[in-house]
This record gives structure tokens, sequence and C-alpha cells, in this order.
């Protein structure tokens, strides 16, 4: 029964925030509902371990939280400077696509 | 029971927590004031759900998993928020109180869900 609630809960924001990252005016809206809809997954997987018992599933948690972390730092750098492999530089120009992506 | 108490307290906290920033990721006008609203309550809603769910493990080797998920969590979590509204801010994108416009109040027309609009 509690994890049950705490999973609707869970699924209720997921649901938010996919709404926000569907809507999302910039490309900077879409990052920040998908960086909190990967802490709620962390904590859907969590919850879901307990609700079922099987407690192992805490690793799965544990190794979504770390990729989770890496992803929205790459995709940031990936739309700061338009490519993964230069060092800092930007390949296009940044501010003429904030509005439109 | 006072520990189940306490467990049903923490992840009740927790998922209304998550469903308040759920909502003000949904409804607040910008991009800043927004991920305001899902950065705060990102890390108190995973802390307050993992510390219920290490209330009904007790002390095992699954509540120190869950340790270990809280604390990459509580690491990530505000330096993921830092890193973007610092990509944002490089990328030109405006806070919506740095236009003038939307402290006058005859511009009642202006549509606060595009920030293009709100760019000099």
């Amino acid at each position: 029964m509690m994890y049950a609630v705490a999973i609707i809960a869970i699924l209720i924001t997921i649901l938010l925030a996919l709404v926000r990252a569907l809507l999302g005016p910039t490309v900077y809206d879409r990052i920040a509902a998908m960086n909190m809809l990967g802490t709620k997954t962390i904590l859907l997987i969590a919850v879901f371990a307990f609700l079922t018992d099987r407690h192992d599933l805490l690793d799965i948690a544990l190794v979504y939280a770390l990729i989770n972390f890496i992803g929205v730092v790459a995709v940031l750098k990936l739309v700061e400077q338009g490519n993964l492999y230069t060092n800092g530089e930007s390949s296009v120009d940044v501010k003429s696509e904030v509005g439109d992506k | 029971m006072i520990v189940e108490t306490l467990s049903w307290i923490c992840l009740v906290l927790g998922g209304l927590l998550g469903i308040i920033g759920g909502i003000g990721l949904h409804r607040f006008p910008d991009f800043y004031t927004r991920l305001h609203a899902a950065g705060t309550t990102d890390t108190l809603c995973a802390a307050l759900f993992l510390l219920g769910l290490g209330l009904q493990a007790g002390i095992t080797i699954a509540s120190f998993k869950l340790f270990l998920i809280f604390a990459f969590i509580f690491l990530t979590s505000p330096t993921a928020s830092h890193s973007l509204a610092n990509a944002a801010m490089i990328g030109g994108l405006n806070p919506i109180l740095s236009n003038p416009d939307v402290l006058n109040p005859d511009v009642s027309n202006l549509d606060v869900s595009n920030p293009k609009q709100l760019d000099e």
C-alpha cells in the first residue's frame, strides 16, 4: 500500500516533467525536464525494488544515478558547443539556435 | 510501528514534494524559474524517499545501497542544475525579469511562454 502510493506520486511527477519536455520552448527546458525525469526514475526503481522485495534492483538504480548525471552533462556540452570532440570552443553559433530547438 | 509510521510520513512527504516540483516545472513562466522549482525540490524529494525506504530496510546491505544512491544524487543534482543554468546563460537565454516590459502592466498581450519574444 505504502509503496503503491509512492509509485503513483512518482508517476504523476514523471507525467508533468514529460509534458514540459514535450512542450518546453527552449532546449534547456527539455534538458531540465529530462534531468528531473531521470532522478524520478531512480526513485521509481528503488521503490519498485522494495515493492517486489527484490533488493538487487537497487544496483540498477545506483548505475542509473551515475549514467543520468553523465548523460545530462554530455547533452549540455553537445548543445553548448555543437559537438563532443572539441575541448571548450564552440563550432556553432549557439545564440541563434536557442529559441527554436 | 513507529518506524512504519515514520517511513509512511517520509514517503508521502517525498511524493508531495515531487508533485509540487512537477507542477512548478509545468507552470512557471520562464526557464530559470522552472529550473528553480525542479532543482530545489529534486534533492529533498529523493532524500525523503530514500530515507523512507531505508527505514523499511533496517541496517542491511540494501540500506547501504540506498545511502550510496542518496550520496550520488546529493552531489550530482545541484551540479546538474548549476551547469544547466550556466549553459543557458552562456547560450544567451535571458531571465524574464531582465526585460523591463514584463514589469510593465500595460503589455498584457505578452506571451511569457515564448522566450524569443522577450529577447531584445
